[in-house]
């Protein structure tokens, strides 16, 4: 059934969407304008002369084995992300989705870090990691690991990997969560009367009846991974050590902000828009689908 | 084929007490059927058998063996639900092979026992359907075929035809009557219907409150019910009640409306005085010129008959069943035959038999 509201002229109607448009505007429209424009030129290094280039900008991006090295490290680090953050999550959905005492308590608490700023997770962080104060860097040292990721790039990456999968444990445990108590009971218990049991049982049924959610949260969580991340890389290690933690959104930062190569660095942002609009029309393309059958 | 045993087996859900010990044996291959009020406790009783619920107490013995504490996995137990609960990701062939593939059948055997199993349902054509693609008997038979297939030690049914139209309901009813018959598999069957309660049980258990109210063949129930609860519950429309007292020493009734009717079958133990509820189903009112005066209310026109809704002079509400030439339109005058009476206790609603 649809339902709509007819407005008499489009004066009152134009009055409500206004303020979304005006964000939408000021926001987003006009820097991706600016965005696109700026990747189209070369600036001398103090801004005086701006000189249209067409798209040498995106040719020199490409052929920069950094910018393609960055592209393969924010691939590596959207995978492990998304897949260590679902995986969690849905381990702890499963979990607080039994008959378990106090489980209203625990779905509360679990949800609490996505309430988290990124900056102040990346603190919890440092102070749980840092190699001379951190809790864990201690433990770990003193079981003979040899700690210290403002050295070893490895560990950074691991790091930043950790605390962004961290963040988005709540969002997808949401999901997740409302996706196992939309399978209806009787078909679980139905596979229980069919001698289903355990791990055959989540395998068989209901993992696959929680596809639709799985995607969606893939699609979701690559998003998340690939460009919400920025703060968390930031206050944990800069994108460093080296360039050993610098995704794609990080390399736009240090390169327009840091190293001001205002060209290069929106030729590499209009490369991540184009990324975005196509995962955006993945997901509204199958999920769309699959809400009409 | 199995025999079923329930020995005084109770639940609780909290301090809510649902069952309050449940005795039951069924022979093997009998189909029994469970019939109550909602809420009266007939699908945790189903449950419970069918491993889905823990019972508080009590014992339920499968062929000899009790099985009250194991997993259903491990009972041997296929149910039909009332919503079918057909997995929707799976076709219907996997849907029915499903249970044979945990039991580590060979693909040949699964795909034989799938395959003789749809042709008995006539599902041959759409075992590559989904869920989804089929009509709601289709999804029916589908669940039926998921615990045929099985060749389970019983069968549990879970009001399984009320998401059906009521011509299907009726074709189905019969359908599951004659493959029950056929595979000769004992069976609990849930529903609120007593249409379905009196065609499919070769015995009803009526179940009022958690309590089992009467145990017997559907015809035993139908014309000697145990309480005034069973009496009101079993036939359409409803049986009528009228208060009485036990006069002339325990050989007839004296209605509060007036008449005295002398029990055709005996005297009933008691006082003269006794308060009594004397029932009569509404097909075995009479019209009667020397009866008692019934101001129609409503008539409700079935086709070859009419149902009279009406009171008696005393205020008392009365249906009656007439053919339909026989209905009247304002008042009619009705008689009770003595040979048709229920006598129950009004103290504590149980029947009354003589001697």
């Amino acid at each position: 059934m649809e339902r709509r509201t007819i407005f008499g002229g489009w004066l009152l109607p134009a009055a409500f969407v206004l303020p979304q448009l005006l964000l939408t505007v000021f926001f987003f429209l006009w820097p991706a304008g600016e965005a696109i424009y700026g990747s189209l030129t070369r600036q001398d290094a103090f801004g005086l002369r701006t000189q249209f280039i067409g798209l040498e900008n995106f040719v020199d991006l490409f052929e920069d084995p950094l910018y393609v090295e960055s592209m393969w490290r924010t691939v590596y680090f959207c995978a492990a992300v998304s897949l260590l953050s679902m995986s969690v999550a849905l381990l702890l959905a499963v979990f607080a989705d039994r008959e378990i005492a106090g489980r209203g308590f625990y779905r509360t608490m679990l949800i609490w870090p996505y309430a988290i700023a990124p900056a102040v997770a990346a603190v919890l962080w440092i102070l749980l990691l840092h190699p001379q104060i951190g809790m864990v860097a201690h433990g770990l040292k003193a079981i003979g690991v040899v700690w210290d990721y403002k050295i070893n790039g490895g560990q950074a990456m691991l790091v930043v990997i950790l605390a962004s999968a961290w963040k988005q444990v709540s969002y997808n445990f949401i999901f997740f969560l409302a996706g196992l108590q939309s399978i209806p009971r009787s078909v679980i218990e139905a596979a229980r009367m069919d001698g289903a049991r355990g791990w055959r049982r989540f395998r068989t049924i209901i993992f696959p009846l929680l596809a639709p959610t799985t995607f969606f949260l893939l699609v979701v969580n690559l998003v998340y991974s690939a460009f919400d991340t920025f703060g968390t890389i930031q206050a944990l290690t800069h994108g460093g050590p080296g360039k050993s933690t610098e995704t794609l959104v990080v390399k736009v930062y240090r390169d327009g902000v840091v190293n001001l190569d205002l060209g290069g660095s929106s030729a590499q942002s209009v490369v991540l828009m184009v990324g975005i609009v196509v995962l955006t029309v993945v997901q509204f393309r199958f999920l769309g689908k699959r809400d009409k059958t | 084929m199995a025999t079923l045993k329930l020995h005084d087996l109770r639940k609780s859900f909290g301090p809510v007490a649902v069952l309050h010990g449940i005795d039951l044996a069924l022979a093997s291959g009998e189909m029994l059927v469970i019939v109550g009020a909602s809420g009266c406790g007939k699908s945790t009783l189903l449950r419970l058998v069918a491993g889905l619920e823990d019972p508080t107490a009590g014992a339920i013995e499968l062929d000899g063996k009790d099985v009250a504490r194991l997993d259903p996995a491990e009972r041997d137990i296929a149910m039909v639900f009332q919503n079918y609960a057909l997995y929707p990701h799976m076709s219907v062939f996997d849907n029915m092979a499903y249970a044979l593939k945990i039991r580590g059948l060979t693909k040949a055997d699964i795909t034989t026992r799938v395959q003789e199993t749809a042709e008995m349902l006539g599902l041959g054509p759409l075992l590559a359907r989904k869920p989804r693609q089929l009509s709601g008997g289709q999804r029916q038979r589908v669940a039926m075929g998921r615990a045929i297939v099985r060749h389970p030690k019983l069968f549990l049914f879970d009001e399984p035809l009320s998401n059906l139209d009521a011509t299907l309901r009726v074709t189905m009813r019969a359908e599951i009557k004659r493959l029950q018959r056929r595979m000769g598999v004992t069976s609990l069957y849930v529903t609120h219907d007593q249409v379905e309660a009196m065609t499919l049980g070769d015995r009803l258990l009526v179940l009022h409150q958690g309590r089992a109210v009467q145990l017997a063949t559907p015809m035993e129930v139908f014309e000697r019910p145990a309480n005034v609860y069973v009496a009101g519950f079993i036939g359409a429309p409803a049986m009528n009640f009228l208060p009485a007292t036990l006069s002339h020493g325990g050989t007839a009734a004296s209605l509060a409306l007036g008449p005295v009717i002398p029990f055709v079958d005996g005297r009933r133990a008691g006082a003269d005085g006794m308060a009594l509820t004397i029932g009569i189903r509404p097909e075995h009112v009479v019209a009667d010129a020397a009866g008692e005066e019934l101001q129609v209310d409503l008539l409700e026109p079935l086709g070859s008959e009419t149902v009279v809704i009406g009171r008696l002079s005393n205020g008392e509400m009365l249906s009656v069943k007439l053919p339909k030439a026989e209905a009247p339109t304002e008042r009619m005058s009705v008689g009770f035959p003595a040979a048709a009476l229920h006598v129950f206790d009004a103290a504590t609603g149980l029947r009354l038999d003589p001697g």
